[in-house]
């Protein structure tokens, strides 16, 4: 059987890892293999470096990262951020990445969801959508640009368009839940998983290890992926995983 | 020297680095002659089966590597690279694929036998089960590799398959028959189980080389 998959994720900022890691065991905290290594030492079962990058310097950096953990690690990984082109997307690829993620850019132009999976295989292209709950509407709304605008579109629908389109994955963070550490958006994540016939990755909210039983169980997740509490070490993916299971839930 | 075919599609660094790691020399090349003096090839591949095979046709590689195949060098084709090996693929409309092994690829189904729907591709960790030996999995315990595809080879013979995965029925997951070796997941992305199997390959061509 497939097991459920864990993910951390790791922002990166002109080629370092930012945002308070506290592995207290690393020797340089903001360095992308040294915090790659640890997590799937750990046991992740796939990493996502998403680049936070403001300059054109800082993104080409990224492809550098993407070849030291490529060259060093045997893990899949998948890169999102400022990702604008089928040339953004084949330098990534090429450098070792085994998949990359398309937000902002896919709403502003669908036909880039295509024209990757076209290109690399739907395997390669994942959609990344941040949504939120809109009591007008009834539904969830879609956001570009880290969650700043609203889109007049509905986030299960454009889950579907996109992967009629050829997205071979969807990244889904609930900005309701994201920081909040409650636990995932379980009637989100499960209208969209299924919804749509690829996997779902479940992003935003994660707290502790029954928050990871519920998105796998209730929320038909695929996958789940979390940054603070690993990065705080207020759980371990270890630990995350015992929890599973525990409970039944199939993981590595 | 293991020779890694550079058809255009593949994810050739992940796997060239993989060899680095244990130790092994290689080269990357789409150059016959060059290739031709590597003790065994690994055929890669990620993308669409059609457009590698009008790039292998397109270059003449196609028939180099059944040749050398033929000729006794081992091959070891990897994800889509695997399926090339067989005689045909069912993506986008029927295509004759390297006919080296018997089978052909065909698309998930997305529905189980009781009407319920399951996720395609078929992405994540999932566990060998090891069917006879082989020197891809001598030393090594059935342990969870990567796997990344939305077809899976059916129809293989019974002796070809080495290992398999269970996703909503049995997936051929390393299959080999005589010299030539496939993998329809990711070693180079498998942790120690997917080093391993690589490690075992290259030692495979190193033994080959030493009996000729």
């Amino acid at each position: 059987m497939l097991t459920k998959r864990i993910i951390p994720c790791l922002d990166v900022k002109e080629g370092r890892v930012v945002k308070g890691i506290q592995f207290l065991e690393l020797r340089d905290a903001g360095d992308p293999v040294e915090l790659a290594r640890a997590y799937d030492e750990q046991g992740a079962d796939e990493l996502v470096f998403l680049d936070i990058s403001a300059s054109h310097e800082g993104r080409e950096t990224m492809v550098d990262v993407v070849q030291d953990v490529a060259s060093e690690l045997a893990i899949p990984f998948t890169v999102g951020g400022g990702i604008k082109t089928i040339e953004d997307m084949k330098r990534l690829l090429r450098a070792g990445a085994d998949k990359v993620s398309l937000n902002t850019s896919a709403l502003l132009d669908p036909h880039l969801i295509k024209a990757g999976a076209d290109y690399f295989g739907s395997q390669c292209i994942v959609v990344a959508i941040d949504a939120k709950w809109d009591e007008t509407i009834g539904t969830w709304r879609v956001y570009t640009h880290g969650g700043r605008n609203p889109l007049d579109k509905e986030a299960v629908a454009w889950a579907k368009e996109a992967v009629d389109l050829g997205a071979g994955e969807i990244l889904l963070t609930s900005m309701d839940s994201d920081g909040e550490k409650h636990g995932f958006n379980v009637d989100l994540t499960k209208a969209v998983s299924e919804a749509v016939t690829v996997p779902v990755i479940a992003s935003g909210g994660a707290g502790c290890s029954e928050d990871f039983t519920e998105i796998f169980t209730e929320g038909k997740a695929d996958a789940a992926l979390a940054a603070s509490i690993f990065h705080y070490e207020e759980t371990s993916i270890a630990e995350v995983k015992a929890h599973l299971k525990e409970e039944g839930v199939n993981v590595r | 020297m293991i020779g890694i075919v550079d058809y255009g599609m593949g994810n050739l660094f992940s796997v060239s680095k993989a060899l680095e790691r244990l130790g092994v020399p290689y080269i990357i090349s789409d150059n016959k002659e060059q290739l031709a003096h590597a003790e065994g090839l690994i055929l890669p591949g990620v993308g669409a089966f059609r457009d590698a095979m009008k790039l292998l046709n397109e270059t003449g590689l196609s028939s180099f590597i059944v040749d050398q195949a033929q000729k006794g060098k081992p091959v070891l084709g990897i994800c889509l690279g695997m399926q090339l090996l067989f005689e045909e693929s069912e993506e986008n409309g029927l295509h004759t694929g390297l006919g080296l092994l018997k089978g052909r690829a065909v698309h998930f189904d997305g529905v189980d036998k009781s009407g319920t729907s399951y996720k395609v591709p078929h992405m994540g960790w999932n566990r060998l089960v090891f069917h006879h030996e082989s020197p891809l999995t001598a030393g090594l315990e059935e342990e969870h590799v990567y796997f990344v595809h939305s077809y899976y080879v059916t129809g293989e013979t019974k002796e070809s398959l080495i290992a398999s995965a269970d996703y909503f029925g049995e997936v051929p997951a390393v299959v080999g028959k005589d010299n030539v070796f496939g993998m329809q997941f990711h070693p180079e992305k498998s942790g120690d189980l997917g080093m391993g199997l690589l490690g075992n390959y290259t030692r495979y061509v190193k033994n080959m080389e030493v009996l000729k």
